[in-house]
């Protein structure tokens, strides 16, 4: 008995075929490489379908918000969708924090739910749930394929909405009955949605206009957003910041997008930004904002943003114009294309007093943690800098390492950092890790959480090593919800409530799913391990870095207030040396490169 | 430049005005399912008012027409007018209010009767020019058509003798074609 005999290239276009193979064929002519999931009653025939398809490699996840955040990971490291295949009901709620994530964040993914068939929906089935209702606030757009006959021409619009425009999730519901049923297959070439047209090209009156305000600045800014990089477009931005000679600060998810190591890169902005960057934001004359969208973590009290400041806003998405702040001139339009045709309308700026305005700052408010007793997750990302290169795709989880590792790091190259910015998920890192490692094996990968978010999605350390990822798993151990605490310490009278964080050893806790596990308590014990870590190829590693308990992140700009409120490291004068994570100029992010250490 | 922050704040925009309206939006849809859903859901999950909302088909089988009656000031509107346009299933958002436009509005009126008020009632409804469709012993249904005003006002005239239901069923709206002066 020959059970699979519809293996792929041989049938030919128009034969008929159930929903299942058309799923499976569909997804072949997506090029679709990974598919991340999770099996059920409602996918049964849909995996029985895919079971013999060489092309696309299904992982099996230990959780279906595994599978989300894997496919989160895949496509922020190579800009391709990722693919998400679950069952109905439980299944396909468990994957709604990954698409309320990814949706947030802009990031292009398909996701396929099972359903029960057609004349169960609304039945109160089993293992049924209205995802499709579910997640009509946080997809781009969705599906529940009522024909079979619609079932191509149903995925292609999904992959085709989900990577164009401003990306975003996209979920397709599959009834059961509807992916039993025959229909003849050709998938279609071509998509056309009338209602449905993204603007790539700017305005050219917008962009003259927006020429000429920039050419008559002295003291511009370029913040750049997330959108850079989607848009595939760090070289156009650095290409336009360098003819200017405008300096560039980067949002969380805009981190890669302009080499650190560029005189002109101010770091990251906003409530836990660079000191300087929000400084110069803050009396910029010229803001040209790319590929952002105004977050209130960037922005803090909108009244008080950029009060100077003529704005300048080029964004794919219309609705994110003048949606928190008003800005002066939009073009909407592509990144890529617009910048590319903006060059073309500006000159070279005379912003050197504007500079070393900025350099004051820059010396006055650097970056520093000043050495302590403890170890601290500061110098673990600094280190971690320095012995990559910045060679690496570091993806973090949320919470205090998350902006210490922002802030510590020296970002060069895009799609480098991979984080959970607009929904702020803990649990994010290591399925997104996993995801990444599954689309990139040119760099090293490094998973980096802190105690609490990675025990929220730990299960799928057992599929890191069942496919012997060469993945770095570094947990950042301070004993508590860090940055929950650090608001109790500042802002709530220390009353601690619910933030200390009991763990389980997790050196066993990785070792037992097979994973080689280390411990490092000091600086000197963090630099063997990390190095050791960096050299492993061989299948993922783990190390936990114990670090001091009760340490906070600076600068902080608290929630809703304004650079004026804004509190910069506080320095013991009889404390321990004080070492700065330099931007700009003097971060070197090369292996042989040393940073330099001041000592008060 | 003092490295010191500035104190001003964002300056306002002389187009930023904070008067609340009362806007028309005119939608075409792709006639899909969940379509209304999505619409409806946008207005509940950014916490823009709704006034009225009417759906239909159109001269196409496979558009719907909404006709949104929303209130807020021009930031808000813009916001609900992108956000409209953002979602796949809308071809076409169009706010009428900056134009001339025809607008209309049904309202089915139950009110309780007598032999005494029936006969005032219906001059009420003939100066209206309602329509009587339904009559028992008790009450008369009248059907009204016009303005949201002028369905307001005929409300307002019947509200003493008692209505025992009202049905409006919302603004629908067309832009106006002859926008010359007469």
């Amino acid at each position: 008995m020959t059970p699979h005999t519809r293996s792929e290239g041989k049938t030919a276009p128009g034969s008929m075929m159930t929903g299942a193979e058309i799923f499976v064929r569909s997804l072949v002519a997506e090029k679709v490489e990974v598919v991340f999931g999770y099996p059920g009653g409602a996918t049964i025939g849909v995996y029985d379908a895919l079971h013999d398809i060489s092309d696309i490699r299904h992982v099996l996840t230990r959780h279906e918000q595994g599978a989300a955040h894997a496919a989160e990971g895949y496509a922020k490291a190579t800009g391709k969708p990722g693919v998400v295949l679950v069952t109905s009901g439980p299944g396909a709620t468990n994957t709604v924090t990954g698409i309320a994530d990814a949706y947030m964040d802009s990031i292009p993914l398909v996701v396929f739910t099972g359903q029960v068939a057609l004349h169960m929906i609304g039945n109160d089935a089993f293992q049924e749930a209205d995802i499709a209702g579910i997640t009509r606030p946080i997809t781009k757009h969705n599906y529940i394929v009522r024909d079979v006959a619609e079932l191509a021409k149903t995925i292609k619009e999904a992959f085709y909405i989900a990577t164009s425009g401003r990306p975003g999730p996209v979920l397709v519901d599959l009834p059961k009955d509807v992916m039993a049923q025959k229909a003849p297959f050709q998938y279609p070439s071509t998509v056309s949605l009338r209602s449905y047209n993204p603007i790539v090209e700017g305005h050219e009156k917008q962009i003259k206009k927006a020429a000429n305000i920039i050419n008559e600045a002295t003291r511009p800014v370029l913040y750049a957003g997330g959108g850079v990089i989607h848009s595939g477009a760090a070289a156009e931005l650095t290409a336009f910041a360098r003819k200017l000679g405008c300096p560039v600060t980067t949002t969380l998810h805009g981190l890669g997008a302009f080499p650190e190591t560029d005189p002109l890169a101010l770091g990251m902005l906003g409530m836990h930004g660079t000191w300087y960057s929000n400084m110069a934001v803050h009396g910029c004359d010229v803001l040209i904002a790319v590929g952002a969208r105004f977050d209130d973590r960037v922005t803090g009290n909108v009244e008080q943003f950029a009060p100077d400041a003529t704005i300048v806003h080029i964004d794919i998405d219309p609705s994110a114009i003048s949606k928190n702040v008003r800005v002066d001139v939009p073009i909407v339009g592509d990144v890529k294309n617009v910048l590319g045709n903006l060059i073309n309308h500006v000159h070279p700026l005379r912003t050197e007093d504007w500079r070393n305005t900025i350099a004051v700052w820059q010396r006055e408010h650097p970056l520093r943690y000043q050495a302590g007793s403890a170890l601290r997750a500061q110098q673990v990302f600094q280190q971690l800098g320095q012995l990559t290169g910045g060679d690496a795709i570091i993806v973090t989880d949320v919470g205090q390492h998350q902006m210490w590792a922002a802030q510590f790091f020296t970002w060069t190259q895009p799609r480098t950092h991979i984080t959970s910015g607009g929904l702020g998920t803990m649990g994010f890192s290591l399925p997104a890790a996993m995801g990444a490692a599954f689309g990139r094996t040119d760099m090293p990968i490094i998973s980096i959480s802190g105690d609490g978010g990675f025990q929220m999605n730990s299960q799928e350390l057992t599929t890191i090593v069942q496919h012997r990822l060469p993945i770095k798993i570094f947990v950042i151990n301070n004993g508590f919800l860090g940055m929950v605490r650090q608001w109790q310490e500042l802002f709530w009278r220390r009353r601690y409530s619910q933030v200390e964080m009991a763990s389980p050893d997790f050196v066993k806790l990785a070792e037992a799913h097979g994973c080689p596990a280390s411990r490092a308590t000091t600086p000197e014990e963090a630099s063997v391990e990390m190095e050791r870590a960096l050299a492993h190829t061989d299948g993922p590693i783990f190390v936990e870095f114990v670090v001091a308990q009760e340490d906070n992140v600076y600068p902080m700009i608290p929630g809703g207030q304004s650079v004026n409120e804004m509190l910069d490291t506080p320095i013991d004068p009889d404390g321990g040396s004080i070492t700065i994570q330099p931007k700009g100029s003097h971060a070197l992010p090369r292996k042989d490169a040393h940073v330099p250490v001041t000592v008060h | 430049m003092s490295p010191s922050p500035s104190t001003n704040t964002r300056k306002q925009q002389a187009s930023g005005t904070v008067v609340r309206r009362q806007h028309t939006i005119s939608l075409l849809v792709e006639n899909k399912f969940g379509a209304f859903n999505r619409i409806a859901g946008l207005f509940a999950a950014k916490g823009y008012n709704i006034e009225s909302l009417s759906v239909g088909p159109t001269e196409e089988e496979d558009v719907s027409r909404m006709t949104i009656v929303t209130e807020g000031d021009d930031p808000i509107i813009e916001q609900i007018t992108k956000q409209l346009h953002k979602l796949i299933d809308t071809i076409k958002v169009v706010d009428l209010t900056y134009d001339s436009f025809v607008e209309r509005e049904l309202v089915l009126i139950k009110v309780q009767t007598s032999t005494a008020t029936r006969s005032e009632i219906m001059q009420i409804a003939e100066i209206f020019r309602a329509k009587v469709v339904d009559i028992s012993p008790r009450t008369l249904t009248l059907e009204a058509t016009g303005s949201g005003q002028k369905v307001d006002a005929i409300i307002k005239m019947l509200k003493p003798f008692a209505i025992k239901e009202i049905a409006r069923t919302g603004r629908v709206a067309l832009k106006r074609e002859f926008q010359g002066d007469v």
